[in-house]
């Protein structure tokens, strides 16, 4: 219960720093950063159902956001559909994609996982190139229209940002939930022992077919809450580069805890935007900064910052304990 | 309860197990024994449905259960441990023996994300079953503790805790005293009888002669993957088959 209490706590100071952050960064570009940091938070924790909790990897998650996106795109500016209805509709497309390829993928464990993962991710990747009629190719599709409540679009990258926010609150909220649950602690089983996760009557092959289809359906989310901020997609974005972006906010956010994602989008998304200074050397230094952080906060960003935090407090105590003696 | 015919499990050209008959009656101890390499936890892994068989079935209450999954076994209520403890790490003591109620539970996906009213109700009576267990074995002050810190006995009594967490009918334990000091290990032979006191048929694999003659109701010899005897620990101690496989001829 106290545990429950504590993580309402913690719940509630992130989702008041996320509804005030923008009163201190009203400035245009960087509430624009702010809106892909949100649609990253929200793929870094799909992405940390599957890896961080079920220890299952996926490399090819940026075709699922891209699916997402372009199935959206397409929807809204080519055939006029409703955003909200194509968003809708894609998540329930790429969770039946997801769900068909889950069966034979799944099955593959470590390394193997990993390249049919990142196989499906080329794939896809290739197909949103060479169906130029139908995605645009490389120059990318455009006129995708904004989400709209009855009359009120959300046009401008404030009202993004809480759109965005929103989603990604509640899917951490849920995901939180989900973990603490009869579902998460098998999963964490799995990830632990699958031999005893199957004697203890886990049916595991279809678990895994499970959380990856759920975190695909997020991860498509995401995708179409891009697609309608951007109003302009292309190939670029759902690239090989990209799963192995999210795969590095997971881990250096902290794999398996539900505020790791977070601290692991908004590094990695505002990091490259704060070493600008640093010009051409920019990737140098941050590609230092990364080696650091997993060499020294093993545990990702997460844990590091408890190990930091408890020091802090033991050195405050024992401070008390010599002024009080002196 | 347990009835096992003919079971056979080549590996290449290795016979591990060759045309190994008994049966388990309910609410015994079965012991099964035998010199190193004689196919005993090879048996334990194809009853469990961790292994497949080269030839030979497994009746569970008479009916043909041979070649289910560990999943399917679960559910018809047969339960295993492991010779070398397969804990769940990264998830609490409690959680572990929580993960045991999980055949007599039904939330999905969708009711534990949304936290609905049923989903809590069943998250309660989760916590308190798998605390009764936790108690059954006697380590109900550990149930904070993160699996992974807890001492090797510990957490041998935390995989039992574990699999009676599943109600079975039959526990399977593939060596439960190995790894155990005298006192752990004494400890051990009483859970065993609680476990069959309380309704549940166990059989169990081990090394440890004292505990096997001590517990056991009845007892199996595998030699070099053939069935040597079968007996009351008596008849066992007196075989000289027995004798002569064990001092080697």
């Amino acid at each position: 219960m106290v545990r429950d209490v504590n993580s309402l706590v913690k719940y509630a100071i992130f989702s008041s720093a996320v509804l005030l952050a923008p009163l201190l960064f009203s400035g245009g570009y960087l509430m624009n950063v702010l809106v892909f940091v949100g649609i990253n938070t929200l793929l870094a924790v799909a992405l940390n159902l599957l890896l961080g909790y079920a220890g299952q990897i996926s490399l090819g998650h940026a075709a699922f956001f891209g699916l997402g996106a372009y199935i959206s795109g397409v929807a809204t500016a080519t055939y006029g559909m409703n955003p909200w209805a194509a968003l809708l509709s894609a998540a329930a497309a790429v969770g039946l994609v997801a769900f068909a390829i889950g069966f034979p993928i799944l099955k593959l464990k470590g390394h193997y996982l990993a390249m049919a993962t990142l196989g499906f991710g080329i794939i896809v990747y290739i197909v949103f190139n060479e169906t130029v009629d139908i995605t645009g190719g490389p120059s990318g599709l455009s006129g995708i229209p904004n989400f709209d409540i009855s009359g009120f679009v959300f046009d401008s990258d404030l009202k993004n940002y809480y759109l965005v926010w929103a989603v990604t609150l509640v899917t951490i909220l849920l995901s939180a939930n989900l973990v603490n649950s009869r579902i998460g602690r098998a999963l964490r089983a799995i990830n632990s022992s699958e031999v005893a996760a199957r004697v203890m009557g886990v049916n595991v092959s279809l678990l895994k077919v499970q959380i990856f289809t759920l975190s695909a359906v997020i991860s498509s989310v995401a995708g179409s809450l891009y697609a309608h901020t951007m109003t302009f997609i292309s190939p670029a974005s759902f690239g090989f580069n990209f799963s192995v972006e999210l795969l590095t906010m997971v881990v250096i956010g902290g794999l398996g805890s539900v505020y790791g994602p977070l601290f692991g989008a908004v590094l990695l998304t505002l990091l490259p935007e704060s070493l600008r200074a640093f010009q051409d050397y920019d990737i140098i230094v941050y590609g230092l900064l990364l080696v650091l952080i997993t060499m020294y906060m093993p545990g990702g960003l997460v844990r590091g910052i408890h190990v930091v935090t408890s020091f802090a407090r033991s050195k405050f105590a024992s401070e008390v304990v010599k002024n009080a003696q002196g | 309860m347990l009835r096992v015919e003919g079971i056979t499990r080549k590996f290449g050209g290795v016979t591990a197990l060759s045309d190994v008959s008994f049966s388990v009656a309910k609410g015994e101890i079965k012991g099964v024994i035998g010199p190193n390499g004689a196919g005993k936890t090879t048996l334990f892994n194809i009853i469990s449905g961790v292994y497949s068989q080269t030839a030979g079935k497994v009746f569970l209450n008479e009916d043909d259960v041979t070649g289910l999954s560990p999943e399917k076994l679960a559910l018809r209520r047969m339960v295993r441990t492991f010779q070398n403890i397969e804990l769940f790490n990264g998830l609490s003591v409690l959680e572990n023996v929580m993960v045991g109620v999980h055949t007599r539970s039904r939330s999905g996906v969708l009711s534990c994300s949304l936290r609905l009213p049923r989903n809590l109700k069943e998250e309660r009576s989760i916590r308190e079953t798998a605390m009764d267990c936790l108690k059954f074995v006697g380590i109900e002050d550990l149930a904070g503790m993160s699996a992974e810190s807890l001492p090797f006995g510990k957490g041998r009594m935390l995989e039992i805790a574990r699999a009676m967490a599943l109600d079975p009918l039959i526990i399977l334990l593939d060596e439960p005293a190995a790894g155990l000091n005298s006192r752990e290990t004494a400890e051990l032979g009483r859970l065993i009888g609680k476990i069959r006191d309380s309704g549940v048929t166990v059989a169990l694999v081990e090394h440890d002669m004292e505990l096997v003659m001590d517990i056991c109701d009845s007892i199996v010899v595998l030699n070099l993957g053939n069935k040597l005897a079968e007996g009351t620990p008596r008849e066992i101690q007196e075989n000289q088959e027995v004798i002569a496989a064990y001092l080697g001829e």
